[in-house]
Formats: structure tokens, C-alpha cells, sequence
């Protein structure tokens, strides 16, 4: 008997792997920003970290960028669900005798996993250019790879759920996107930032979500890795209710 | 199925009303047979899709009550869900996925069993002769080949009922004429009820056993299509349509769907 519940989830994630493996241009299109941050900040601003004593930036800037580019995909997959609202695949799980909580599982779930295979690519790419994490941590950092991607779908999808069409998505990715990565840790260490940033990056998910990364590849971080495990997955839970809550009020 | 009553559909005192006390649907009633072909007629705006939506579990209505099945839709939506197909105006089809993933993923949702589920969808693809592209994208079908693709996915759980909303708008005459085809087939040969709308009016006077007209949220007129036309002293339906709903063209506002019906077009749906 297969299940009423998990099997949808099941069908709804499969659909955004198929999607994702299928979309060849957005997978190389998605990894030409994070290509760029790489080369051009990380070689760019390499000599004045190490002068200013911080060490190796390419080190310190590559979970960073994963987070960033594991953030943005997740964002745009969340955001994705206005395009099948009104034309696609969306009107057609919605008349299907399956739970909006299920659509939104599987979906998330979906969405989630393919930012976490695009980390997984960015992360390839971080070591041609130089990076060294620590290969024994790589679990810890596949872990906190899929919670970004978690985080940042839920919140993609909740944000798309109150939105009538693509018209917003611009203000979106600079108005949600962009603060939460410049304002995370993602490209210069915290510690030594002014306070109104060190404050608002407290309250940035993403903060947690590159610190942990950061701890898990390099060792080095400003919180302990469990207490960014901990936020990272009390975040998921907030942002995955919101959009669940959010998503179960959607018409079609 | 329940044997209390022979109606597929059965709709009494139906009221929707929107905010700003906009009221979409007002207190209709209606019945369709089981095993019937039934056309849902009305100029734009006069409240068509806002019933099917209410019969198809999409939307609450404010008052009355609706039988689809013997069930009712706000009670049992699942089990409504169950027993029902449909065809929406605009596609529903994922483009970047193949006929045949759609097909799968449709049965997915739908908790066709695992085992009958290649079977069912070669029946249903061989049914609309798409089975020899049943490996291609979607997006790379014509509308024809696309509404053709949903007609079989909508019957891929082997519902009793099938919901159509302007299945053939936008097509050409060849392609009008199998669609009919097939959906008369699967009347006769599989006891599908079927419950439509169309602005073309000679689709529901050759196709359907009875036709009910609503505007302005009312239902003016419901009957076979044969006793429309003499009702109303003219020749043919579409006639007797423009003499109950008048002459006046039903201006929409263009909202946010029009909006990005028209960028998709530009952006060439991706």
C-alpha cells in the first residue's frame, strides 16, 4: 500500500529534481554569480584580509559563497510556485485529493534539495580555486547546506504566497536577497564589523547558516557549531509553518 | 456510489459571494444526470468559473449546497477530489517535464496503485493518440496535442465525472472536432458524466443533453438545447443566447492572470 502522504511528497520532490536536472541554463546560469564573488572578491580582497591579519580569504569567503548560492537558488525555487499558481503544475495538485501541508512538504522538500545539489556544485568549484575545508567535516556541512536550503525555500514560498504575480520579484532578490547575504558574514568576519551590522546580522538566519558552514569546513566561527545547528533548525521551523500557513490560504 | 439519487451533480440555493459584497453566484440550482453531457453557458464574468470552482472543491461557497457524487465538496474534499476529472482553461501541464511525467506524476497524486499505473497511462495516451510522444517534452506540444494530453490525465484516476472549462478555446476546427470526438466516446463507451463550458455555442446544441445559462450570477435558463432555441422564437443556440444575455459586451478588468498570460507570452512561457 503505498502511502497517502509521503508518496505525494515523494511525487512533488521528484518533479523539482526532474525540473532541475532538465533546466541546464539555470544550473550554469546559477553559478555564474557565485564565480564571479569567488574571483573577483576572493582574489581581489585576498591580500588586504591576510595583511589585516585574518588569514586566507578564499578560505574564509567560500561558505560564504555556497550559503549565497544555495540561499538564491532556494529563494527562486520558493518563488517559482507564482509561475505554477496560474499556469502551471499548481491547479493541478491543488484539485488532487492530497493536503496543501503535503504540497507545501513536498515542494519545500523539492526545492530545498535541488539549492543543496547547486551548493554541492559551488563547493566543487570553491576547491579548483583553492579552498581547503576539512573533509572530515563533510556530513556537518551537507547538513547545514540542505538547512539553508530549507530555510530559504520555506521563506521563498511564503513570500510567493502572498504575491499576485511576478511583478514583485525584482524587489524580492534586492530587497530580501541581497541584505540577507551582504548582512550574514557571508564576505567579511563579524567580529570585527561595527555594531548596527554585528546586530543585524544577529537576527539573519543566514548569519548561522554560513557560520556553521564555516565551522564545519574550516574549523574557525564565531558561534559554536551547535548553537548555529540549533538557530538554523528553529529557524526552518518558523519559516516552514509561516509558509505553510501562508500556503494553505493561496486561491487558485 | 450512492444510490439515493441519479445525479452526478445536484446544486441547490448556490450563492458565492466575494468582498465588497460582490456576489459572483446567486442562488442557482441545477441537476446533471449521470452519464450526461452537460453545457454550462454564459457570457464572461457571469459566473461560470466561480461554480466550477465551488464544484470542484477550489472555492467555499457563502450558502447552499452542492451533491457532486452524493458527496459534498466542503465536507468530504478528498473523496470529492477523487471522483472527478478536469480540464482547466489554461494549462496545468508542466512544460519541462515529458507527457508521460505528467501522466506518472498525476497518478502519483492521485494514489492510482504503482502497479496499474504504466498500464493506465498507456491506455489513456494510446485513448488520445499521444502515446508515440509519450517521451517528449510537453513544451514542445501544440495546444491541441496539450489539451488532448490533460483530457487523458484528468481521466487517469477513472473518475466519474469530468469538469471542462473551455476545452476547445483557442483551437482549430480539426482540432475542436477530435477533441469532441473523444469526449463523446468516453460518454458513450465509459458512462462519463461530462459538465463544460464554451463560448462556442454550436459545441453545446450538437454535443450536450441539457444546457444551463447563467449571468450576472443567475441562472436565466436551463433546458435541452432544442427547447431553448423554441423558447426563445430563434433559429439556433447561439441566437438564443445572445437574445437572453443581450447584445452588450462584458468588458473584464484585466487583472493579475491577464497580466502574466501576457508576460509569459513574451518570455515564451520560459
Amino acid at each position: 500500500m503505498q502511502s497517502k502522504i509521503f508518496y505525494p511528497i515523494y511525487i512533488l520532490w521528484l518533479r523539482q529534481i526532474k525540473r532541475y536536472f532538465r533546466s541546464k541554463s539555470r544550473i550554469i546560469g546559477g553559478l555564474a554569480q557565485p564565480i564571479v564573488f569567488l574571483v573577483a572578491l576572493g582574489f581581489g580582497f585576498g591580500s588586504i584580509f591576510a595583511s589585516a591579519g585574518q588569514g586566507n580569504y578564499i578560505q574564509f569567503l567560500s561558505p560564504g559563497i555556497i550559503a549565497m548560492s544555495i540561499m538564491f537558488t532556494a529563494v527562486f525555487s520558493g518563488i517559482e510556485l507564482i509561475w505554477d499558481r496560474q499556469f502551471g503544475f499548481l491547479k493541478e495538485t491543488m484539485v488532487a485529493p492530497v493536503g496543501r501541508m503535503t504540497i507545501m512538504f513536498g515542494r519545500t522538500l523539492g526545492g530545498a534539495t535541488t539549492a543543496t545539489i547547486q551548493g554541492v556544485i559551488v563547493f566543487l568549484l570553491t576547491l579548483i580555486i583553492g579552498f581547503r575545508p576539512d573533509i572530515a567535516a563533510v556530513l556537518w556541512g551537507l547538513l547545514f547546506m540542505l538547512g539553508i536550503g530549507l530555510v530559504f525555500t520555506a521563506l521563498g514560498t511564503a513570500i510567493a504566497s502572498t504575491m499576485e504575480d511576478m511583478q514583485g520579484f525584482g524587489l524580492i532578490i534586492n530587497l530580501v536577497n541581497m541584505p540577507l547575504f551582504f548582512l550574514s558574514g557571508a564576505l567579511f568576519p563579524l567580529t570585527t564589523a561595527p555594531a548596527f551590522i554585528r546586530w543585524i546580522a544577529f537576527f539573519n538566519p543566514l548569519t548561522y547558516g554560513v557560520d556553521g558552514l564555516r565551522a564545519a569546513f574550516t574549523g574557525v566561527s564565531q558561534y559554536n557549531i551547535g548553537v548555529d545547528a540549533l538557530v538554523v533548525a528553529g529557524v526552518i521551523v518558523i519559516f516552514v509553518s509561516l509558509g505553510a500557513w501562508l500556503f494553505s490560504r493561496v486561491e487558485v | 456510489m450512492p444510490e439515493q439519487t441519479k445525479s452526478a451533480i445536484s446544486v441547490k440555493n448556490l450563492t458565492k459571494k466575494f468582498s465588497h459584497n460582490f456576489v459572483a453566484v446567486d442562488n442557482i440550482s441545477f441537476e446533471v444526470e449521470a452519464g450526461s453531457i452537460f453545457a454550462f453557458l454564459g457570457p464572461n464574468g457571469a459566473g461560470k468559473t466561480t461554480t466550477i470552482k465551488m464544484l470542484t472543491t477550489l472555492v467555499h461557497p457563502t450558502s447552499g449546497s452542492i451533491s457532486i457524487n452524493g458527496m459534498d465538496p466542503v465536507q468530504r474534499p478528498h473523496d470529492v477530489r477523487q471522483s472527478f476529472g478536469i480540464v482547466f482553461q489554461d494549462p496545468s501541464l508542466d512544460d519541462e517535464l515529458t507527457a508521460y511525467e505528467n501522466m506518472f506524476f498525476h497518478a502519483g497524486l492521485y494514489g492510482v496503485p504503482r502497479a496499474d499505473t504504466p498500464a493506465k497511462i498507456e491506455d489513456m495516451m494510446k485513448f488520445v493518440e499521444l502515446w508515440d510522444r509519450k517521451d517528449d517534452l510537453v513544451k514542445t506540444f501544440s495546444g491541441g496535442m496539450k489539451r488532448r494530453l490533460e483530457i487523458a490525465r484528468g481521466l487517469l484516476h477513472t473518475p466519474a465525472i469530468l469538469f471542462l472549462d473551455e476545452p476547445t478555446t483557442g483551437l482549430d476546427p480539426q482540432t475542436r472536432n477530435y477533441i469532441w470526438t473523444y469526449i463523446k466516446k468516453l460518454n458513450e463507451e465509459r458512462g462519463l458524466t461530462v459538465f463544460f463550458t464554451t463560448h462556442y455555442m454550436e459545441e453545446a446544441e450538437r454535443s450536450a443533453q441539457r444546457v444551463a445559462v447563467i449571468d450576472h450570477g443567475k441562472i436565466i435558463a436551463s433546458d435541452t438545447p432544442a427547447a431553448i432555441v423554441a423558447a426563445s422564437g430563434t433559429a439556433n443556440l447561439e441566437d438564443a443566447f445572445i437574445k437572453l444575455t443581450g447584445r452588450a459586451i462584458r468588458e473584464q478588468e484585466a487583472g493579475g492572470l491577464d497580466q502574466l498570460r501576457n508576460m509569459a507570452q513574451r518570455w515564451g512561457r520560459r
